[in-house]
Order: structure tokens, then sequence, then C-alpha cells
């Protein structure tokens, strides 16, 4: 698998999560996803966006555009420097709120993508990675 | 401020969504439409996000909040106009938006308003007949 | 010292151009698979290529066969593997077609080399080496054709297996025939509610007469595609569904919630018509008992 460009952009005011929806959009477009796979992308986007921001107290966002023989992706990495997630599975069931009734829980975000993976170490913060292929 | 304009529609509002929202705007239409519906009596509120490209859970749960307030406040809210690429997602997501009432369009949700006014209200129209206006 | 092959097969394929013509459309139609085509359209196709082939080598010799002189060849050759590749032919039935004019283009060699054992060599290798040469590139165009063929094949009976149908002003019909697994869902979901916004429909009928089992997954398929479908402001209605699937519905735990089931299609159309607002009136004269309908305002 091969990382054909990156971009960074700053997760740290709602103003931002705006940035990411539109920015996510562009690099989706660019390798050519259709529209429900793009807006399930930007979606998900928006969704783990919220989180960095809101439990992760800010943190930042890099795209990569992924090329596998023919296929072709995009792939989202949040990274925070927050508390962390004490018990990811129960943050993975859908219905899952934490304190501030905010949250869906990140299995519904799951399902809207290819591939999700979620590291938290507790005192050092999140990361939160997500793909999706073009469909072919 | 910037705010999302409301339009008055006889005693429907009616609400256009053609920004991609911030949560803050999301807010401040929850409560201006509050503000709206109680100022002018409304019956009905109309969401139009037909120009909306994506409903992540913040803005599905704001139309969910506005319905429900609106419900309180004796008025029926439709959310018109999801395209269908917005629909799957939120389906996939998990949110059915329960309680919302949907319609394609602006003209089948003023329609879905009028029919429940009129099945709620039909007596009181006969008492205000002579009345007000 | 012999003429060199590129001299000699076109002069050959020149001067014996019918008798060559005539044995290799003999070849052709005895080696035929019966009902593909008639003798004069193979005689028609061997003299074509025959014909591009003397031109061709007239002009560039043989070395080059995908250069820009032998370009008729390939168009001639392209169009064979085409039209064999899509009527189901075999690749090696497709090759055949070019590697049986070996046999009559040696023999016209034979016949105009006389003697000359070695010149008679010469010729017989340098016509192989064009004919080999074209016979792989018919296989290449069979073997393309025959992908994008399944290809197009695989996408035409997703589409195929999903028809949205309309039955009336804001009633849409989708008739689901086969197993529902996810993929399925996604292009049912899609095209059902692309035609919801096409059509302004206000009850879609999902009938799962043609579904042979309904278990847990497939129950959330269609509750998924019947909620995307409301919170665009379209109704669902599933009709169509049998006995056996009621019980296992019912046995499995399944909650369709308020989602309205029908038994039939025709039960599940006629509350679609009295949702949109049309009632159904058997007429009076029993001479015409197709019924009539009639729509009233809401």
């Amino acid at each position: 698998m091969l990382t054909a460009r990156t971009e960074r952009i700053a997760v740290r005011g709602p103003h931002d999560i705006v940035n990411v929806r539109q920015v996510v959009r562009g690099w989706c477009l660019a390798v050519g996803m259709g529209l429900v796979d793009l807006t399930k992308m930007v979606t998900a986007a928006s969704e783990i966006a919220r989180n960095t921001l809101e439990y992760g107290g800010g943190g930042a966002l890099t795209i990569e555009e992924l090329r596998d023989g023919v296929r072709q992706g995009v792939r989202l990495i949040f990274e925070d420097q927050g508390p962390g997630i004490p018990d990811i599975d129960r943050a993975m069931t859908d219905g899952y709120t934490s304190g501030t009734g905010m949250g869906l829980g990140l299995g519904g975000t799951k399902r809207l993508v290819d591939q999700f993976d979620i590291a938290s170490t507790p005192g050092q913060g999140t990361r939160v990675a997500i793909t999706k292929w073009k469909a072919r | 401020m910037e705010r999302i304009p409301i339009l008055r529609m006889g005693q429907f509002l009616l609400v256009t969504i053609q920004v991609d929202m911030h949560d803050r705007l999301a807010l401040t239409l929850q409560e201006d439409l509050t503000s709206r519906i109680t100022e002018h009596g409304s019956r009905g509120v109309l969401i139009d996000i037909s120009s909306l490209e994506i409903v992540d859970s913040f803005i599905g749960r704001m139309l969910a909040n506005i319905a429900s307030i609106a419900r309180v406040l004796d008025a029926d809210t439709v959310v018109v106009g999801m395209q269908p690429a917005v629909a799957i997602t939120l389906v996939e997501l998990g949110l059915s938006l329960p309680g919302v009432r949907t319609a394609l369009n602006v003209e089948k949700g003023v329609a879905l308003l009028n029919a429940a006014v009129a099945s709620s209200g039909a007596m009181l129209e006969v008492d205000d007949a002579d009345g007000e206006d | 010292m012999p003429a060199t092959p590129s001299r000699r097969l076109p002069r050959v394929l020149d001067e014996r151009f019918d008798e060559i013509l005539a044995a290799w459309t003999k070849e052709q139609t005895n080696g035929a698979k019966p009902g593909t085509a008639s003798e004069g359209d193979i005689r028609a196709r061997c003299s074509e290529l025959l014909s591009a082939m003397r031109k061709a080598l007239a002009s560039s010799g043989a070395d080059d066969v995908q250069g820009p002189a032998w370009a008729p060849v390939r168009d001639v050759l392209q169009r064979v593997s085409f039209i064999r590749a899509q009527q189901g032919f075999t690749p090696s039935e497709t090759a055949t077609f070019v590697l049986s004019l070996k046999r009559p283009l040696f023999e016209a060699l034979r016949a105009s080399a006389g003697n000359d054992a070695e010149a008679l060599a010469t010729d017989v290798w340098g016509a192989t080496e064009v004919l080999d040469r074209l016979a792989l590139f018919t296989a290449e165009v069979y073997m393309k054709t025959r992908e994008e063929l399944i290809a197009r094949q695989s996408q035409d009976m997703l589409e195929l297996s999903t028809p949205v149908v309309k039955l009336w002003e804001g009633v849409l019909a989708l008739p689901m025939i086969g197993t529902l697994d996810s993929s399925r869902t996604q292009v049912v979901m899609e095209s059902l509610l692309q035609r919801i916004v096409e059509t302004g429909a206000d009850v879609a009928i999902l009938d799962i007469t043609g579904v042979p089992t309904v278990d847990t997954l497939t129950a959330q398929h269609l509750i998924k595609t019947v909620t995307a479908a409301r919170l665009m402001g379209a109704e669902c209605i599933i009709s169509g569904i049998r006995p056996q699937i009621a019980q296992t519905i019912v046995h499995l735990g399944v909650d369709l919630g308020d989602i309205v089931t029908k038994a039939t299609l025709a039960d599940a159309f006629k509350l679609a018509l009295s949702r949109t607002g049309t009632t159904l009136v058997r007429s009076r004269n029993g001479a015409n008992p197709t019924g009539s309908l009639t729509t009233t305002p809401r």
C-alpha cells in the first residue's frame, strides 16, 4: 500500500469541524468516490472531529490518499493529547454517551467506513484512524 | 452574529438551511425557532435541508430537539428534502430521527402540516370564525 | 539467393489469392460451430482478412504486425474476436480462425517454390511467424472482450435484479428476488431512494415474495431501507410475506417496529392507493368487471 499524498489540518475549535468536512470532501472527490461513500466518509470525519474536540480537547487530522494496486482510498488519522478513553469497548457500543450527553458511541461511525482503528492511552491521548476505499 | 433566516408563512415557519452549519449556528437556530414559535403562535415548522450535503449526529440531534420543543409548544415539525445519500448515511449511523416527520419537498411538507392542523384544530376554527383577523 | 519471405509471401498471396481463399473458407466451414455463421459470412470474413493482409504485406512487410500498415488487418481480427467472444467461442476456437490459414497458405507456398526446398523452408517459417503473431493478437482481443463482457454483465445483473417500478402516480414497487445481502441492500436502497426523488412518490412497496429466506440480517437490511425512505418522506409497505417467513420473523424475535406489512402485493397496492387519496370503485355495470379508479383531492 502506498501513500500518494498527505495533508495535516488542525482541529482546535467548532469552526474547524466545518473545515474538516469540506477538506475531506475535496479529498474524497479527488479519488473519484461515489456520492454515498463520500457522504458516509465526510459524516464519519465530522463525528470523530467532534470527539477530538469535545473529549480530546482538540488535536489534529492527517489526511492520506492511499493506493493499493488499482484500489484508491482516503485515510483520516485524528490525534489528540486529551485524557484518553478508559474503556474503548464500551465507547464502541451503540448508545454510549459520556458526560455531556453527546456522542452516539463510535459504533455508528465504524459502520460508515471500511476500516476503523482506535488506540487510546489514559492520560496521554487518543488516535483514531478511518479508511474508506473507492468502490470499483 | 451569523444567523439562519426564519420565514413566516401564515401559521407556519419555514427554515431553509443552505450553509454547512457549525455547531454554534445550529444551537442559535434552535433558540431562534423556539422564540419565533411562541411569538407568532405558529402551528408548524418546516425545515428544508435539501441543500445539506451531510447530516451528522449533532445536526440530527438538533433536528430532533427542535421537533420535541415545537411539540411542547403545540407545533408540528416537518423536515423536508433530505438527500438520498444523507438518508442512507443517517440510517447506517444509527440515527432514524424518531418523532420527526418528513416530506419529500416543501410543497408536500405544507400539505402534511395543513392536514395535521385541520385534524387537530377543526373545532377551534369554527369558534374563531368571526373573532380576530 | 532465394527471395526473402517478406517479398515472396505477398507475391504468392497475390498470385494464388482465389485458391488460398477457397481452401481456407473450406477449412473454416468444416470446423465451424453449427448455427453461428453462414458459409457466405465466413467467406466474406476470410476474403476481407486476406485482402487486408495482402495490402499490409506489400506495403510494409511481415515484421511489424503492430505497425500502422497492419491496422486494417488488426481491425478485421478485432471484429472477428469480438463477435466470437460474444457468441461463446472458446479462446482456441477463436485463434483457430487465423491458424487454419496455415495449411492453405503453406500449400500455396509449396506449389510456387517448386524444387527449392531451402526457399520453401524460409517461406514457411516467415508465414508461420506472421500468422502466430496474428493469432496471439486475436487471443488478446478475445480475453479483453470477455473481461468487459463479464464486468458489464455483473453490473447489469445487480441493476436488473432490483428494478423499481412505478405502479401508480405516487406509488413505487420494488419486487425483490433472491438473497438480500448487504451489497445488494446498498444497491436496492440507492435505486429506491433515487426513484423516490425522481417520481416524488409517497409510498413504496417492498415485495419480498421472491426472497427465499429472511434471517435477522435480512430483516435488518429491510428495516434500514424502510427507515431511509421514511427519512426522505416516503412511506414503505412490505408485502409478500409468506407464512413460513412470518413464523421465522416471530421466531427470531425480529422487531419490525411500526412498519406496515401485507400478505400480498395486491393488498399493499390497495393500501398505497388509499394513502395517496385514490379509491378503487368496482363498476356497477357487470359488463365491465375491471372496475375504475378515481382520484379524490386530499
